[in-house]
């Protein structure tokens, strides 16, 4: 997984609430037999329409999403961020999230941001007004803020998951922290019993 | 030191680390991979650009979506594509990670359940995954045999030859007495599953001991352990006794000589201790088991073949009597019609519940000489391996099958979960051996029995089903 450190990127808003899994990557996308491609599938049914934000080129190339309140709701998918991921996206902001869908995120590497509405209000509306608008997501001082830092707003999030996310570990990062012992088992199991090896 | 179970001892035995929230990491002896969403695991690894940390503890199986016809066309004899794709991406998948891999063209090919006991894999004492949740078959073996998913855990025990568990809550059936003539260790697992209910063993690891269970060969062994998920834990074992160890001698991977001789001295100390206490203990009397039919759309809906369809308005409990409502509708069953009275389109006699050398014998032995009905349209052998299948052939029970008007197919999966190509129909009835009833497993719309292979066998005959305790 990669480190998650500081986020400078481009914004692209999706002023809707609730947008949910099944939006972010119709079933019939699921049925692919790899992960990555999923990306194509991101929010299929609106890309069909010219106006969508993601058709529109200002944000093309974008890394952060803008979004309402319950991002995520709906089936369980996992495949909800990776799709957001191999599209480009490293992390969205929303008023809230929606549960299974705020976990799978940070397992996955990315990062969901909360922030209150009125702050997220305040970035739609930059971001509506100024074409190009960035920010600069700093996950170590846990702020949001505008490139020029004019505008910064504070997010919380849970320790540990800060930790994983900065040192780009995953549940599989965080199990060979105990490398050391895990060979040190294997040693004695295999002078003990090699008729298992 | 504190008696202990024969669980106990092996999860003891495998724990490297115990984290903060309760879970522990231990430390996985060997693991068993099939095509099953497996790729997604593969994938991800990939992308993160890891390998595999110790790929001869591995053992790639291809069962579930192989189709059982046309193998000496390889992959291009498999006409939907999909199916064919995923095929090739377990081989694929094997061959880039360097773990060993038994796919459709090998002779040892077959059921991962089916064949880490025979070729000896499965030895008492071993910690043994894979992404599939009739896992537990392997205990049998004296294994703590887990099943985890195919994605995020099963990527995480190919890349560090751990897994992360929360202890479960131990359990004994202790099922004493002698079984009647035609009483099969399937019926004896489905009569326990129809006392407990499916939910009735979840969140524990269960131990099946007793003198029924201790008279009990391998195969039979096997076949109750594998349903133990049904019950709804996921792990289930037998303690390892001389059947288990004459099973094990000599078989391709297991200990050899001198080593043979130390693993058997360690084996022996893995037996419950005889005061060790269990969480929860039930008892059975296996002399009054009878042969089982199930009438409805869960593993619990089963009666004794002698017996009728259930009415749900004698039933109290409201949130059963609805279930069984709507499990007699989709199976399109009367409340009160004799079980033997059900007539039946198809027949499948394989699964990684009985699909060994036993069950072929016994369902060989009941269609010797016979044929299968007209009503039914087709009869369905599927051994559980490519081992099983050699053996079978050199005593002549492919013949008896063939002549007896049955299809001898090529092992796998099969119609046990209607993943690949063999399905029933909407509204078709089968009577099968295999594990699960639940609505559209065998095929969108089709209606599962679930029964031992001597009965399956009966029904194929009779075109119904028949209670084989009387009949000749």
């Amino acid at each position: 997984m990669d480190k998650f450190t500081v986020l400078n990127g481009l914004v692209a808003p999706i002023d809707r609430a609730n947008v949910d899994t099944d939006q972010i990557i119709p079933k019939q996308y699921l049925a692919s037999i790899k992960r990555t491609g999923f990306g194509e599938g991101l929010f299929a049914e609106w890309r069909k329409d010219a106006s969508f934000v993601l058709n529109q080129s200002r944000y093309k190339g974008a890394t952060i999403l803008l979004g309402r309140k319950n991002f995520g709701c709906g089936s369980s998918r996992e495949h909800a961020p990776w799709a957001l991921m191999d599209y480009g996206f490293r992390s969205v902001i929303a008023p809230s999230f929606a549960d299974i869908f705020f976990n799978n995120s940070f397992k996955n590497g990315f990062l969901p941001v909360v922030l209150s509405e009125a702050e997220v209000d305040r970035l739609f509306h930059e971001c509506n007004a100024f074409p190009g608008f960035r920010l600069v997501i700093d996950l170590e001082r846990q702020t949001v803020a505008s490139t020029d830092g004019a505008l910064t707003m504070h997010f919380d999030i849970d320790p540990f998951r800060k930790y994983c996310l900065l040192n780009g570990l995953d549940e599989i990062g965080l199990t060979l922290r105990h490398a050391d012992k895990i060979r040190a088992f294997e040693a004695r199991r295999k002078a003990q019993h090699p008729w298992y090896f | 030191m504190t008696a202990r179970t024969l669980f106990e001892k092996i999860w003891a035995d495998h724990v490297i680390v115990v984290s903060p929230q309760g879970e522990e990491l231990l430390y996985v002896d060997f693991n068993l991979i099939n095509e099953g969403q497996s790729f997604l695991a593969f994938d991800q690894l990939r992308m993160e650009g890891r390998s595999s940390r110790r790929p001869q503890q591995h053992l790639a199986v291809t069962d579930h979506y192989l189709p059982t016809i046309n193998r000496d066309r390889g992959t291009a004899g498999m006409a939907n594509p999909e199916i064919r794709r995923v095929v090739e991406m377990l081989d694929e998948n094997a061959t880039e990670f360097k773990l060993p891999h038994i796919g459709w063209g090998h002779l040892d090919q077959g059921i991962a359940h089916v064949i880490a006991p025979e070729l000896g894999i499965a030895q008492p004492g071993m910690l043994i995954t894979c992404n599939d949740s009739h896992t537990a078959t392997n205990g049998a073996c004296g294994v703590l045999a887990i099943p985890i998913g195919g994605g995020n855990q099963l990527r995480h025990v190919v890349a560090t030859q751990t897994v992360w568990l929360k202890k479960p809550k131990t359990m004994r059936f202790t099922v004493d007495g002698v079984r009647p003539e035609a009483v099969t260790a399937k019926d004896v697992i489905l009569s326990i599953i129809r006392e407990i209910g499916v939910g009735g063993a979840t969140g524990y690891a269960i131990e099946y001991a007793g003198a029924a269970i201790r008279a009990m060969s391998m195969e039979s062994r096997l076949t109750i352990c594998n349903m133990s998920i049904e019950g709804g834990a996921r792990i289930g074992m037998v303690g390892p006794d001389d059947t288990t160890y004459q099973f094990l001698n000599g078989r391709r991977k297991a200990p050899q000589g001198a080593d043979w001789d130390r693993a058997l001295t360690y084996w022996k100390t893995l037996p419950t201790d005889a005061d060790a206490a269990f969480d929860r203990e039930l008892s059975f009397d296996a002399a009054r088991f009878a042969p089982m039919v199930t009438w409805g759309t869960s593993p619990e809906d089963c009666s004794p073949v002698d017996g009728v369809v259930p009415d749900p308005s004698s039933i109290g409990d409201g949130d059963r009597r609805r279930h069984v409502e709507r499990a007699l509708d989709y199976m399109k069953l009367k409340p009160a019609t004799p079980l033997q009275q059900v007539a039946i389109d198809r027949v499948f006699i394989g699964s990684c519940t009985n699909s060994r050398i036993e069950d072929l014998r016994v369902a060989a032995a009941v269609v010797k000489g016979r044929r299968v009905a007209r009503n039914v349209k087709l009869a369905l052998v599927v051994p559980g391996s490519g081992l099983v299948k050699e053996q079978a052939e050199r005593e002549g029970l492919d013949r008896i099958f063939r002549d007896a008007g049955f299809e001898w197919r090529e092992p796998g999966c099969s119609m046990c979960l209607g993943m690949n190509p063999d399905r029933l129909s909407a509204g078709e009835r089968c009577a099968s051996t295999s594990n699960r009833n639940f609505e559209g497993r065998q095929g969108p719309g089709g209606r599962t029995h679930l029964v031992s292979p001597a009965m399956a066998a009966a029904a194929a005959i009779e075109g119904h089903f028949v209670d084989i305790r009387r009949w000749t």
